[in-house]
Parts: structure tokens; C-alpha cells; sequence
């Protein structure tokens, strides 16, 4: 599927739009960082959980669990939320 | 009015200052990327390579001193997660730890029904070359309060000693809560020269500790250290230790910058002995850093700030200065000629001052507001080599072959 990467995250993927494949959101972020290496690491913690400012949006809804089905045909949107100055 | 500056400590004059001793090689770190500063032999004149990293958060930037050449970045951003940047070639080129610090998933250390909860890196903040003899060994500390270490010179990371999920190490170091203002932190990492398997560590808090079985297990190291009134001396919970430091001209002497004062230990001794109660009582014995001199034990620095009521963190009264002693902290010497005599209201992290090992010694700073000072008279006089960086984490001094 279609991932739209935010400008953080270019220095792994050098562009704003890349693919990857899975099912759920955690199988397409374990095919992103097969492609991208380390990516992962900073968008999820240790204890598997989504970080503080980083946000995955599918069909408009706001994905909170690494589990959720995903539909190949869809567009996964990772978005950096507000974090301060 | 500029304030009392005696001369009594003169500095280490042997061979000035020339190109035969190398040339220095500060490494700035700040809350918004890096910055390498390469001196002549002089020391005079400052080539700036950066910024690196813009915008990332960089709480520590080390060279390799084994191989001169290796740069160890601690890094995160507002939005990501924390990561290891390495470079091989002075900082021309960088790339990203394979597996930068993280906790375990579970906890290991736990028994049956007392599991701890999981925890998660931060950041890290602190970074140590391993003995000369483990070329390939670096250990980090990290927020909340971790140890790691690495076998392959900084790509892979992993958890280091029990002390991570040790049931009695995870209560002294507390909850985010009683940590410093951005998180508890684990630094101060000391690898005895001598001896790679004698280590010591220090946690804001949780107090310091030591190993001598090469991290396999660890033990308070506290006698004699003071708490804020009121709680208990005993319970490593309750210390705040800012700075430790070694000196590298004898390897059983510690200085240590804490919460509540300023002290020295002498090994064997487990007594720390507390060595700021001379300094001006409008001064106060309270700072982060710690600096000693390379080849003399008996000299070191200290840089006070404000400790009293809401703990502004400030210099003292907006006058800036460092102090230092020449005979193992029994007296300290104001040492300012240079710095702001008013109206000046940063101060210096525990990281940001370092020494480096010329003669005579240049002893370097960053401040909260981002200049960098520098003395080549070892603190009798400053003066500022850049401003307007971001706020300043960690200075290195390095000395290039």
C-alpha cells in the first residue's frame, strides 16, 4: 500500500511517499523497516507502543492499535503531531 | 564590580601551547544539533564545522580517544524515538546505530508475581568509551535511568548488568516524577583505567554506585553523602549526585558535584569527604559540573549556580564564575576575569564543562543560553569563542593526533 512518510522520517525513506505490504499496521511497519532500517524504532517504543507524537491515520480514522487490519488497496498517513519548540 | 580573582593557583605551565601537542577539538552538543570546533595550536582561532543533527536533541557527542576518529552522537527529536548516530570519519559522514538503547520487554529481574512494568528509553544521555584494552566497548546511560554497553563499537546496543530490571535498583531510581526536570538520568559512566571491570555510575537521582566485577553486580557508594534535610541518608533513593569524575593522574581519587555539596573520595575509602563548605556562603556549594585536571589530582573546577529557594539554576546573583581548587578542595579560588559581572543568568550543565590536556590546561563551557567559553590559563581568564547557539548540553575537549 501507499504510506505517506512525514518530513522526520525522510532521512530513512529520501521521499514523502513510498510503499510497503501487510495486513495490520504492525506487519506494514516491520515491511517498512525491512526497506528502511531503524524506522520503526522511532515511531514505536520498546514495549510496543506508538510514541508520544506520531500518529497513523488509514481512511480517515486515527489508528491506535498495531493490530488493526489494513486493506492493501488503502493509504496509511503517518503523521508527526505537535511536540513543543 | 568584578569580584575577587586571587592568584594564589597558578596554572600548569610546561610546554605552551604548540603544535606538537595536537590540536583541540570541541564537541558542542545542544538541544537543537551539534557543532565541532576545531582549534589552531594555538587555541586561538576556532574552525566551526556545523551544525550536525539540526534540530535533533543531542544530550552527548563523544570522540573515541582509542582511535581518535570515532564520534558517538546521543540523539532524539520532538517526534521520534531515540537513536545512536556514529561516525567513523571525524563527523563527515554519519550513520544510525543498527540498535540503538532499549529496555527489555519484561522485566528479567523480577520474581514471580512482582513484575515490573516495562519501561522505555527516552533518550540517551550520557556516553563512555570503554578501557583502552575493550577498543570496541562504549557504555551508555540513559532517561529514565538505564545502562547499556556495546561490543561493536556503538552500532548494536543492548541492556547492561542487573541494575535495569533489578527489583531494589528500580525502586532508588524512582518514577519519571523524581527525576530532574526533563527525566531521571543515569550518567557519569567510569571505566577505572586500570582496571575494566571496576566501574562506577551515577543516577539523579538513585546516587552512586560501583562495580568491580565488571558490572555483574553493583553497590551503593554513599557514605558520608548528604540528602536533603529530612530524608534518609541511607536510602539511595534520595541521592542526587550531578558529577562524578576521576582523576586520570590517580585513578583512586573522585570528585563529585552533588545535590548538597561537593566532595572528594579517596580509595579504598568508601567515606566521601565534603570539600565545598569554604566556598562563599553567597555562592553556595551547588552546581552540575565537575572538571579535573589531567595530570594533577589535587586541582579541579566547579561551576556554582543557584541552589537556594525555587532552585532557579541560574549563576549566583547573575555573576557567573567558575572555582577552583589546587589542593584537593580544602580552599577554592574565584576564577572570573572575563566572564559577565552582572546581569548574567545562565549556567552550565553537568556535561557541558570539560578540560582539556594541554599545557597549560584549556578548560572550556557551554551555557544554557548557548555561548561557549573557554580559558587557555586554566579559569584565570575567559573568554567567549561563540553565542547564539542553542541551549548547550555537553562540551567535549578533544585532542586530535
Amino acid at each position: 500500500m501507499k504510506v505517506l512518510i512525514p518530513s522526520a522520517l525522510r532521512s530513512y525513506t529520501t521521499q514523502g511517499e513510498v510503499e510497503a505490504s501487510g495486513a495490520t499496521l504492525a506487519s506494514v511497519l516491520a515491511d517498512l523497516d525491512r526497506r528502511y532500517p531503524g524506522i520503526r524504532f522511532r515511531m514505536i517504543d520498546e514495549q510496543q507502543q506508538i510514541r508520544a507524537h506520531i500518529r497513523f491515520f488509514y481512511a480517515s480514522k486515527q489508528l491506535r492499535d498495531l493490530a488493526q487490519p489494513l486493506d492493501a488497496n488503502g493509504e496509511l498517513i503517518i503523521v508527526q503531531a505537535l511536540s513543543g519548540g | 564590580m568584578m569580584a575577587e580573582n586571587t592568584n594564589t593557583q597558578h596554572a600548569d605551565h610546561g610546554a605552551a601551547g604548540t603544535a606538537e601537542q595536537g590540536q583541540v577539538l570541541l564537541l558542542v552538543a545542544t538541544r537543537k544539533g551539534a557543532w565541532l570546533y576545531h582549534g589552531d595550536a594555538a587555541r586561538e582561532n576556532w574552525r566551526i564545522d556545523g551544525p550536525h543533527f539540526l534540530g535533533h536533541i543531542i544530550s552527548h557527542l563523544v570522540l573515541d580517544p582509542r582511535d581518535g576518529q570515532t564520534l558517538l552522537a546521543a540523539a532524539k527529536t520532538g517526534h521520534l524515538g531515540p537513536t545512536i548516530f556514529r561516525s567513523t570519519d571525524l563527523g563527515r559522514s554519519w550513520s544510525e546505530a543498527k540498535r540503538p538503547p532499549a529496555f527489555a520487554a519484561r522485566s528479567e529481574g523480577a520474581t514471580a508475581g512482582s513484575a515490573l512494568p516495562g519501561r522505555t528509553v527516552d533518550h540517551t544521555f550520557w556516553l563512555t568509551p570503554g578501557n583502552a584494552r575493550q577498543p570496541d566497548v562504549w557504555y551508555a546511560g540513559t532517561s529514565p535511568q538505564g545502562l547499556f554497553r556495546s561490543d561493536d563499537g556503538g552500532v548494536s546496543w543492548a541492556p547492561f548488568s542487573c541494575i535495569n530490571d533489578d527489583p531494589q535498583y528500580r525502586q532508588w531510581m524512582g518514577s519519571v516524577q523524581d527525576g530532574t526536570p526533563d527525566g531521571p538520568k543515569l550518567h557519569s559512566i567510569i571505566v577505572d583505567p586500570r582496571n575494566a571491570d571496576h566501574l562506577y555510575l551515577a543516577m539523579s537521582g538513585g546516587g552512586v554506585h560501583e562495580s568491580s566485577d565488571g558490572g555483574e553486580s553493583f553497590k551503593p557508594l554513599l557514605d558520608q553523602l548528604d540528602v536533603v534535610g529530612g530524608f534518609d541518608r541511607a536510602d539511595p533513593t534520595f541521592h542526587d549526585p550531578h558529577c562524578v569524575r576521576l582523576c586520570p593522574s590517580n585513578p583512586d581519587r573522585l570528585y563529585q558535584q552533588n545535590h548538597c555539596g561537593i566532595y572528594r573520595l579517596d580509595r579504598p575509602s568508601e567515606q566521601w569527604l565534603n570539600i565545598g563548605k569554604s566556598l562563599p556562603a553567597e555562592v553556595g556549594d551547588v552546581g552540575f559540573p565537575m572538571v579535573v585536571h589531567p595530570r594533577n589530582a589535587e586541582t579541579a573546577w566547579v561551576f556554582p549556580m543557584d541552589g537556594t529557594s525555587v532552585w532557579p539554576r541560574t549563576s549566583p546573583d547573575g555573576k557567573p564564575a567558575v572555582y577552583a581548587t589546587g589542593d584537593g578542595g580544602q580552599s577554592w579560588q574565584r576564577r572570573d576575569a572575563g566572564l559577565p559581572t552582572s546581569q548574567a543568568w545562565w549556567t552550565v550543565k553537568r556535561q557541558a564543562m570539560s578540560a582539556d590536556p594541554l599545557q597549560p590546561v584549556g578548560l572550556y563551557f557551554g551555557t544554557t543560553s548557548g555561548e561557549l567559553w573557554m580559558s587557555r590559563d586554566e579559569g584565570l581568564h575567559w573568554q567567549c569563542i561563540a553565542r547564539h547557539l542553542p541551549e548547550i548540553y555537553a562540551v567535549e575537549a578533544a585532542l586530535l593526533a
